[in-house]
């Protein structure tokens, strides 16, 4: 059974904080770069933009744009402990707190409240882009936000997909939002669209989403090179800068050092890895320590997370372009969703499935009762929910979590017995 | 010469205590009405040994579960609740395949294949449909929670009590109280409060016969009533039912003394 021994031994003395490899260092210099240049850009007279993660970066980045994004800002805020607060003065100026935490943040940010997190602090917005095919909290969202700086936003509107193949009325649709944002930035930014440029940014953009997706690719090993909970940090470098060449170089490096711990049989797990989950959703960003704690304790690596195939689209021209933003996690079908979800969970050979039920985005918990049943149905392994949230440290319990998560080991280490006892 | 385990269950209303003689016979059993962070777990275990006549040495594995369980640390081990209730039943109910058990603030409904959880679903953080929801609607209606099932079973006619939110469910309570409605009625509109919360969570994981429902709101026909109505499926519970988790612990105490 996967219960909590009792031992006698000696807690260790603190070990010294290891030093990030050069890769971890290369892809946090490519997001502090990010905010560095917002605020260059501010200081030069260039306008600045806000983006929500999953609008077309390749536009702002071929008009030479400065741009930051909300998502990513109140992630980093709410890791440093201070979403709490600013999402209680986004409930002061009236917002309800049952809206996403990261709306929250980033509302108390654009109404000019000051973060104690100085990496993620960001010049005010000249211009707000929103495309709304990850999360439909974000139109309102991204609404108020231009409304509050009284400046320009571009909203593309990517229909819901019931499909799992995306239609061509859909490409139209959304080729002729992404050709009508091109022409506003034009304007706001004061320089000509050059094909040339945009296909060199794409080239980048599809450059670091193949690094991304193959150092994804390598919590297929058995045991695994890396601690899964380490991607939900790279995301930052996926959500920020895909297109740029130095993101990709920073994930190309990453992927060399996975090698060499696969060849050398180490990896940046902390722990012995005795079972394998697909941890779904995004992680509490206040209580990371407490997420991982009980993980430590009972041997259990993250070995999947849906965020490889959200993020790891490669495509050739402006339409397969318009085609790749449809498929945002809250855009697209659930038969889509359990695909991608399914396939992740076979291939990084997982034994259960750890479900957030994050009380910010209602989209993406919503669907994971049914899903739930669909993983223990298809793939035969246990799951177990919690209740948390991505940014409000109010929404998460730890006791509740340790519990469900040693039911979870003890439901996986059944299943395992199981099974061996079946194959003899 | 005999094998002794004892199981201990730290709920968060009340602390269980079970002594084991070989695997099979309960020896003794404890019962105090406190819960983890008081001195209920020390006195169900200091009266457990006293009415036992057995002593700690006496034990040849001791096992701690429940919410509780990592509170205390002169255990030899600790275990989640979802696996000793599962156990627990298993041992009473050797064809169980679904376990419900409503404790004092949470609910879970555990799937059993052979004897062993596979899976299971719990209540959000909300309160509603657990123990602590039948204590504060007792204390709103002026009754001991032990006799709500008695004063349900005269209801005569169908009062519908919220089942999202133990605030919103009290003061609908107190609303039909001041109407001038009758308490049978409004307790058992309670009770289908509960088993309406209670069977959205099993259909999550499914029913298979059969079906027992373990921990102290088993005790409660009421609710026991009302969830077989929901369910459509007859539920077994036993009059230890309180015990289910200190008796699934002492049962592992028992299977790892043997590896000792």
């Amino acid at each position: 059974m996967a219960e909590t021994e009792k031992t006698t031994a000696a807690a260790p003395a603190a070990k010294p904080k290891k030093e990030a490899s050069p890769a971890t260092k290369a892809l946090r210099k490519v997001v502090s770069d990010v905010y560095a240049a917002a605020w260059t850009a501010k200081e030069q007279g260039r306008p600045i933009g806000w983006s929500s993660s999953k609008f077309p970066a390749e536009i702002a980045e071929t008009l030479g744009l400065a741009v930051v994004y909300p998502e990513n800002q109140a992630a980093g805020i709410a890791a440093q402990h201070d979403g709490e607060r600013m999402c209680q003065i986004a409930e002061e100026m009236g917002f309800d707190a049952d809206i996403c935490g990261y709306a929250r943040i980033s509302l108390a940010c654009a109404n000019g409240a000051i973060t104690t997190n100085e990496g993620r602090r960001v010049p005010r917005p000249d211009f707000v882009l929103c495309c709304n095919n990850i999360c439909n909290c974000m139109t309102k969202w991204y609404e108020n936000i231009a409304r509050m700086n009284n400046c320009p936003l571009i909203m593309i509107d990517v229909p819901y997909n019931n499909h799992v193949e995306v239609d061509d009325s859909y490409v139209q649709y959304i080729r002729g939002q992404f050709d009508d944002a091109i022409v506003q930035l034009e304007k706001i930014s004061g320089n000509k669209w050059d094909e040339e440029k945009f296909k060199q940014v794409c080239a980048n953009a599809n450059r670091t989403a193949k690094a991304w997706l193959k150092v994804c690719d390598y919590l297929q090993y058995k045991p695994a090179p890396m601690s899964g909970f380490d991607l939900f940090n790279h995301m930052a470098d996926v959500v920020t800068a895909r297109c740029k060449v130095e993101a990709a170089e920073a994930f190309e490096l990453l992927a060399e050092e996975l090698e060499e711990h696969v060849k050398n049989g180490t990896s940046t797990l902390p722990f012995p890895e005795q079972y394998r989950v697909m941890f779904e959703g995004i992680p509490c960003w206040p209580d990371l320590k407490a997420l991982f704690k009980p993980l430590k304790g009972n041997g259990v690596n993250v070995t999947a997370v849906v965020y490889a195939p959200a993020f790891g689209f490669v495509y050739d021209d402006m339409d397969s372009l318009c085609r790749a933003y449809c498929k945002a996690p809250n855009s697209v079908c659930i038969e889509q969703g359990v695909d991608w979800r399914e396939g992740i969970c076979r291939d990084n050979k997982v034994d259960g499935v750890l479900v957030h039920y994050n009380r910010s985005c209602k989209p993406w918990s919503g669907y994971m009762a049914e899903m739930q049943r669909r993983f223990t149905k298809d793939l035969g392994v246990p799951c177990a929910g919690f209740d948390g949230d991505q940014a409000d440290p109010r929404n998460f319990n730890a006791a509740q979590y340790e519990t469900r998560v040693q039911g979870l080991v003890e439901a996986m280490e059944q299943n395992k017995l199981a099974k061996e006892a079946k194959a003899q | 010469m005999s094998i002794y385990t004892m199981g201990i269950d730290v709920g968060s209303t009340s602390s269980k205590c079970v002594i084991l003689k070989d695997g099979q016979e309960i020896v003794c059993k404890s019962l105090v009405a406190s819960g983890t962070g008081t001195s209920g777990p020390d006195r169900a275990v200091a009266e457990l040994l006293e009415k036992s006549g057995l002593k700690k040495e006496d034990m040849s594995y001791i096992l701690a579960t429940g919410y509780g369980r990592n509170s205390i640390d002169w255990v030899d081990q600790q275990m989640s609740e979802l696996s000793c209730h599962a156990r627990g039943a298993y041992h009473l109910f050797p064809e169980v395949h679904t376990v419900i058990d409503i404790g004092g603030q949470d609910v879970k409904v555990l799937q059993i294949e052979n004897g062993a959880m596979v899976n299971f679903q719990m209540n959000d953080k909300c309160a509603a449909g657990t123990g602590r929801f039948l204590d504060v609607m007792a204390r709103v209606l002026e009754v001991n929670v032990s006799d709500l099932a008695e004063l349900g079973a005269k209801s005569t006619k169908k009062i519908g009590i919220s089942s999202t939110c133990t605030v919103f469910a009290e003061s609908e309570v107190i609303s039909q109280l001041a109407q001038g409605s009758d308490k049978c009625d409004i307790i058992n509109g309670i009770h289908h409060s509960i088993a309406n919360r209670v069977a959205g969570l099993t259909h999550r994981v499914g029913v298979r016969d059969q079906l027992v429902m373990t921990g102290g709101v088993a005790q409660n026909s009421g609710v026991v009533k009302a969830l077989e109505e929901e369910l459509g499926h007859t539920i077994l519970t036993s009059p230890i039912t309180q015990y289910v988790g200190a008796l699934g612990a002492s049962l592992f105490a028992y299977q790892k003394a043997l590896k000792k």
